[in-house]
């Protein structure tokens, strides 16, 4: 099977890799490109482990072809913190004790971040129907919510105040 | 999985000469199906011919008043366009009940159509609305209503080499209204036990002039329910109109029984969403008055 070439820019990065016609996004990102912050929990879309967004949009990378990145922008959770330096709504998923095991988390952070760049002020409800593709089997969801809420609510602070 | 190969190009007439060459070879819209059912081994295609690098077939345009939406747009993208959202509220819902935020950045119509599932949650919707769908294949384009593209579980009536290009919903008088609801043990991410699309056109003293019907998941395939429909038409959606129009929609129930729900449910469900829905879409015809 050939091999196919790829060239999409992943985490502000030029990247190019190659790839087999049928590997996911989520295949390359991790074991070719070794960015394995993306997590595969089910592989079919439903508990959202491997969010990422693609041209802006948060999608499971499990049900992306890696060659449909061709020419795309590719946003995984390894570019959500400014080097070393949190974003919000990681700062609050540890401060509201927003994860146990840890492995939805990545895809949590993804989704809610989508979620704050377009909406500053959600309601529970919002945030709740929002992160509804994302499981979590530890916390119950209720740390997760309030987390995403209190980052919110930092994020619009520091706006006003910016 | 076996890996198919892939291929990505840049006109219709593309797709349908890799569709044709190939009777193993499935369109690739936002793949949230197709993947899934390669992943699992239940399909196992040569190859995957992706739509979405052919401009037309993403997005929604207007010829005249009719809308146009081309086979490859996520079901998200439908809400940016606020003329659609106010000429077809009960689609653009429909199509954004379906999985979660992530898929249905990725999933489409067309794909939620050509999976031929009896609960697919747009198809009631755009059956109720009366849209059709462009095909292409081998021998060109034809129309066709969307209620005869699927025709059981999991099958469809396109032939080799052929696939759905765009939706196209007709043109509607100044009275008209759309919905669709759905009744599901939680509320996301979730596959519906009944679905009910209702769509509307009344006139200036509030007679219904036409309605349309459609139901998901009470049979194999959705079904348009013309009885229910008449048993609007004439009226002005009194009581005794909408108790026809539900005995007409549980008489044409032909549910199974699984873990969603038994028969008995799904075919009362179907005649109370049924009501909801067609008050709905009657509020939403009256308000645009």
């Amino acid at each position: 099977m050939n091999r196919i070439h790829v060239n999409s820019t992943i985490n502000g990065d030029v990247t190019e890799f190659l790839c087999d016609p049928g590997a996911s996004l989520l295949d390359v990102l991790r074991d070719t490109l070794h960015l394995t912050g993306s997590k595969e929990g089910c592989g079919s879309g439903d508990c959202g482990a491997c969010t990422v967004e693609l041209d802006g949009e948060m999608v499971c990378s499990c049900l992306v072809l890696a060659a449909e990145a061709e020419g795309r922008t590719v946003a995984t959770i390894e570019g959500v913190a400014e080097g070393s330096v949190l974003h919000p709504v990681q700062q609050k998923f540890l401060e509201h004790a927003a994860l146990q095991c840890g492995f939805c988390t990545p895809g949590f952070i993804v989704a809610a971040k989508s979620l704050l760049d377009r909406n500053p002020n959600p309601t529970e409800t919002e945030v709740r129907y929002w992160l509804a593709g994302n499981l979590c089997r530890c916390t119950g969801y209720d740390k997760i919510v309030r987390a995403v809420m209190d980052a919110a609510a930092e994020l619009r602070q520091e706006r006003t105040a910016a | 999985m076996p890996s198919p190969a892939f291929h990505a190009p840049d006109t219709v007439e593309g797709v349908v000469a890799l569709l044709s060459g190939d009777p193993t070879a499935r369109p690739l819209g936002g793949g949230t199906d197709l993947i899934v059912q390669m992943r699992s081994g239940r399909i196992a295609p040569g190859a995957v011919v992706d739509l979405k690098r052919i401009a037309a077939l993403s997005g929604v345009r207007r010829e005249g008043d009719v809308f146009v939406i081309g086979a490859a747009t996520r079901c998200t993208a439908l809400k940016d366009n606020a003329d659609l959202c106010a000429a077809w509220p009960g689609v653009v819902e429909a199509a954004n009940l379906i999985g979660s935020v992530q898929v249905r950045n990725r999933a489409t119509m067309a794909g939620n159509l050509c999976n031929a599932s009896p609960a697919a949650d747009s198809v009631p919707a755009l059956v109720a609305a009366g849209a059709t769908c462009v095909v292409a294949g081998p021998a060109g384009t034809r129309e066709v209503a969307v209620q005869d593209i699927p025709v059981s579980p999991g099958k469809t009536s396109l032939a080799s080499g052929e696939f759905v290009v765009e939706f196209r919903l007709p043109a509607r008088g100044a009275r008209a209204g759309d919905a669709y609801l759905r009744s599901i043990p939680r509320t996301e991410m979730d596959i519906a036990v009944v679905g009910v699309g209702a769509n509307l056109d009344l006139d200036a003293e509030g007679t219904c002039t036409a309605a349309r019907i459609a139901l998901g998941a009470v049979a194999p395939t959705v079904v348009l329910v013309e009885a229910a429909g008449a048993a609007l038409v004439g009226t002005k959606l009194d009581d005794g109109a909408l108790s026809a129009m539900v005995e007409a929609v549980t008489a044409a129930c032909a549910p199974i029984d699984d873990k969603r729900g038994t028969v008995a449910y799904r075919k009362a469900m179907a005649g109370v969403l049924a009501k909801r829905t067609v008050q709905i879409a009657a509020e939403r015809a009256g308000a645009k008055a």
